[in-house]
């Protein structure tokens, strides 16, 4: 019989720990991401949350977009697209950036690396060679390169992670700083064979490991060697959904649609609708977006993303918003909801009416009981701060765990 | 002298509670605690260094999360985590696993019995719907049924409406379950003895029953009616040991001005023309307050530090009569390794759980059998924990604690009183049991606390040792707790209340005794409320 797969080209591609990971996913729970096997979860979500938390958890991150931007021009052209001002960006420093069209509407966000005065990645979590490319319009002097299938990339994230890393043999990795770049010699190699960056989407201590895809397995035997006596564990979508929404993170297709994927007219976002307002930087030349933006800030956004603590413990998953308990008037719409198991409360990310930040704000909350559906109505109150900031996520060294 | 608006005896977690909610409402409370360290049986302390035991209680599910949330008890250090499943070890070779998972779990019951694999299905169904209702009264203030005023009225309506839910047929049921032992409960479910006799074993923790006395089934759902953010009978360990969770009340009580004097032993509570005034310490030194809480469990509180003299006629007797017998021990074990057991594969899902060394239903009334002759089972049941294994603070890396809850053991030995000697050699009976599981095992002690029911009750002062102060057999439930009459938190002198286990809802870390306590002293003193309602009533 021919056991040739003939389905071999539309299958999703494996991942560089794909060997590993596919051997503790004792549930099978694959979704995808980008074209790639991405893991929901691999054996409990909630188990796995619970090592972020608590130990060290390991995200594969290898499916986000990542490229390679250098040459003389990659710094002017990358400031003209993102709103952030990267220009007095250190070497080896991560920053945080999101990019929108000429309408001030965002396309996504993301973070650029800069590893040379000519050399920045950017990753993110959307395709975005298009956009790289019409945004050079003018700059001669910038390539771009496809690094995404290039580079293995591994996050480790939790209150342990650093200890790890130091077990690992990463020298003087306690030293770095949050958003900074180091870069160590690996498996016997010499100098920069392992890159790490204290960055992460979890809202704690973490780190992210970048490697050549032919020592990602090497990698992954060494780090779970380390870890063993730390709690280390693989997690997937779900326990990171989890997460970054304590920590007030925003996901596509949760808080913010895509402006080059948007059907209806505004059903986008603009930075300030997301709470984004400090990534812009007027003081800057033009970039991209820069007179909708400036209209915008001017006249307010007319939805503002707001953290919300809300009464009761049934999820707020898809409910409506309004500013009176009899819910007649709609003031908005809720983007993520969960339990939070480590805060025990009922948190939210809501879109709401800027207008009606003041006033009170009630959810109508649908739930199912045993297939009978039934809803609550349920007082919401705004939260200014994420709701879940640990100390050690900012410390350097960071705190013992 | 300074005058306190309320005195609270006893810094365990529900007089922490209790405190916490009376300062939040502006009242000026103190705390006064026997011991130099807070949290009574939720404690955790460094008594090996590197190692921090739990030496009493070890795990958490009663805790009611409104109060977690109500106090920020989180922003005051506590982290509760869900641990993973229990390996239970029959006496046949045969180990049953309790995951986490609900497929991987029904899998491996259909490898032991397809009948009981299908049975569990209806077993965790029935013992939910007990369990929710059960859970609505935690914090609830249970009704006097022999009284008329509107508000008893009002609550005994609420639980007949609850009971009523329920349907006839599970009306008939849930009766007849509160009488019934635990054994007796599950051959209704499944055939296979392992499954039972792991089923059975929380119907007898903490109390002197065995599988086969009548009430036992109620204790087993008293232990699975709590829940980790919304999962019903599952367990959790708070991050850095049982005491995080004292530690971060006293937090939140202190936050609201509330004031914790620790080496302060009440030797006795002081009354006046019939009502409490304040009490006097060990050190001599009398503090006065308008009200005196105690948060020491009935038989203590009225046969130690009250004068017989103080007492209406009757209570005296009720107290000393009290059944809160010794039924249990604790042995803390440091290790240098994690232990291998026998039959258990070597995977990061098992071997990161608890053990339950159930044997068989023979096996544990056999173990019952020794404690009513006045010995220890000389082959006990065993519930062990291994906390370092997913609570990376309290041991050094590589290196574990493990947590031994022991049945049975008693407070009187039939030979004469408890001495080191015996103590020891209760020891060595509980690591001789858990070497046979786990060949080698010995070798990686390094440090081990021996507790017998002398020693739970010199350290913390649980009347025999008893971890609920007082059992929860349906005589002592609800209405009845700690006596018929007096379950409303008011004692029969003035101004004097009890927040301790003693009272509803019972034994377990759940901050429901010392905050229903709070809402009653509140309500007698024409106070806002300061204590929340239960959130778990739409689940």
């Amino acid at each position: 019989m021919n056991t040739e797969d003939r389905w071999a080209g539309e299958r999703l591609k494996e991942t560089h720990f794909h060997p590993r990971q596919a051997v503790l996913n004792l549930r099978d729970a694959w979704s995808s991401w980008n074209g790639y096997k991405f893991a929901d979860y691999y054996y409990d979500a909630e188990y796995e949350y619970f090592c972020v938390r608590n130990s060290c958890g390991t995200y594969d991150i290898c499916p986000m977009q990542k490229y390679d931007v250098s040459g003389p021009d990659a710094e002017a052209m990358l400031n003209r697209m993102v709103t952030r001002n990267i220009a007095n960006m250190m070497e080896n420093r991560v920053t945080y950036v999101c990019w929108c069209t000429d309408e001030g509407r965002l396309i996504d966000d993301g973070t650029i690396f800069k590893l040379g005065p000519e050399k920045f990645m950017l990753t993110c979590g959307s395709p975005c060679l298009g956009w790289l490319k019409k945004s050079a319009f003018g700059f001669d002097d910038v390539t771009f390169t496809d690094m995404s299938d290039g580079i293995a990339a591994l996050s480790i994230q939790g209150p342990t992670s650093c200890e790890v890393l130091k077990k690992l043999g990463l020298e003087g990795i306690e030293t770095a700083k949050p958003y900074d770049i180091m870069h160590f010699p690996f498996h016997g190699s010499s100098g920069d064979t392992l890159m790490v960056s204290r960055t992460g989407f979890t809202g704690d201590l973490g780190y992210e490991l970048w490697i050549a895809p032919e020592l990602a397995l090497d990698l992954w035997d060494a780090l779970y060697a380390s870890g063993e006596d730390y709690g280390i564990q693989p997690y997937g979508e779900a326990a990171t959904n989890m997460a970054r929404l304590e920590a007030g993170f925003i996901m596509p297709e949760m808080e913010f649609n895509e402006a080059l994927k948007t059907v209806h007219f505004q059903h986008d976002q603009t930075p300030f609708e997301l709470n984004l307002g400090w990534l812009v930087d007027f003081k800057k030349p033009h970039f991209n977006g820069r007179r909708a933006l400036l209209q915008e800030r001017d006249k307010g956004p007319e939805y503002t993303l707001t953290k919300l603590d809300i009464e009761g413990n049934k999820p707020a998953e898809k409910a409506y918003l309004y500013s009176n308990k009899r819910c007649t008037r709609k003031i908005g719409y809720i983007t993520s909801a969960m339990w939070s198991p480590v805060v025990k409360a009922n948190i939210a990310l809501a879109m709401i009416k800027t207008e009606y930040l003041q006033g009170d704000i009630w959810a109508e909350i649908y739930y199912e009981k045993e297939l009978r559906q039934t809803s609550k109505v349920a007082k919401c109150t705004i939260r200014k701060k994420p709701f879940w900031t640990p100390a050690r996520a900012r410390a350097t060294p960071p705190h013992a765990y | 002298m300074k005058q306190y608006d309320a005195i609270i005896i006893g810094a365990g977690h529900n007089g922490l509670t209790n405190a916490a909610y009376l300062a939040k409402a502006g009242l000026d409370v103190v705390v006064v605690e026997k011991n130099e360290y807070i949290g009574g049986a939720a404690v955790s302390r460094e008594l090996h260094s590197g190692f921090t035991y739990s030496s009493f209680s070890y795990v958490c599910s009663m805790m009611r999360q409104t109060i977690h949330r109500d106090l920020n008890l989180t922003r005051h250090g506590l982290l509760l985590v869900p641990y993973l499943g229990t390996v239970n070890f029959g006496d046949d070779g045969r180990t049953l696993v309790s995951y986490h998972s609900k497929e991987v779990a029904y899998n491996q019951l259909r490898r032991h019995s397809p009948h009981d694999a299908d049975s569990m299905f209806r077993f965790q169904t029935d013992l939910t719907r007990y369990a929710q209702l059960i859970r609505k009264t935690l914090l609830r203030t249970p009704p006097d049924p022999t009284s008329f005023r509107p508000r008893d009225i009002r609550e005994m309506l609420f639980l007949a409406k609850e009971f009523w839910a329920l349907g006839e047929k599970e009306l008939y049921e849930y009766i007849r379950f509160f009488t019934i032992s635990a054994a007796e409960f599950l051959d209704d479910y499944f055939e296979d003895d392992l499954i039972k006799a792991a089923m059975a074993s929380p119907g007898i923790i903490g109390t002197a029953l065995g599988v086969y006395s009548p009430g036992s089934a109620y204790i087993l759902l008293h232990h699975v009616m709590g829940d980790v953010d919304g999962n019903i009978g599952a367990w959790g360990l708070a991050r850095g040991g049982m005491g995080a969770i004292s530690n971060a009340i006293a937090g939140a009580c202190q936050e609201h001005g509330g004031e914790i004097r620790t080496n302060a032993g009440v030797k006795q509570i002081l009354v006046r023309d019939g009502k409490a005034v304040g009490v006097t310490l060990e050190n001599g030194d009398e503090l006065r307050a308008g009200i005196v809480v105690s948060n020491l469990d009935a038989k203590r509180t009225f046969t130690q530090i009250m004068d017989k003299n103080d007492l209406p006629p009757g209570i005296y007797d009720k107290a000393k009569n009290f059944k809160i017998r010794g039924s249990s021990g604790k042995v803390n074990i440091a290790l240098s390794g994690l232990p291998k057991f026998t039959g258990v594969p070597d995977n990061r899902y098992i071997d990161r759980g608890g053990q339950g060394f159930v044997g068989s239903l023979e096996t544990m009334e056999r173990a019952y059998d020794c404690w009513k002759h006045g010995r220890w089972s000389d082959n006990p049941f065993i519930e062990s924990v291994i906390p370092s294994a997913w609570d990376p603070t309290v041991a050094p890396p590589g290196k574990h604690w493990m947590s031994n809850f022991i049945q049975y053991c008693p407070s009187k030995l039939a030979d004469g009183p408890w001495t080191p000697e015996k103590r020891d050699r209760f020891g060595q009976t509980v690591i001789d049991k858990i070497e046979r599981y786990s060949p080698g095992f010995k070798d990686l002690i390094v440090h081990m606390e021996v507790l017998t029911p002398h020693e739970i009750e010199a350290g913390v002062g649980l009347t025999e040792g008893n971890i609920f102060q007082g059992e929860l057999t349906i005589d002592q439930l609800l209405f009845n707790r700690p006596f018929p009459g007096y379950a409303q938190y008011r004692m029969p002198i003035k101004n004097m209340y009890m927040c301790g286990s003693s009272t509803h809802p019972g034994g377990g870390v759940s901050c429901a005794c010392g905050a229903n306590a709070a809402r009653e002293i509140l309500r007698d003193l024409k106070l806002p409320n300061t204590v929340p309602k239960d959130d778990c009533y739409d689940e």
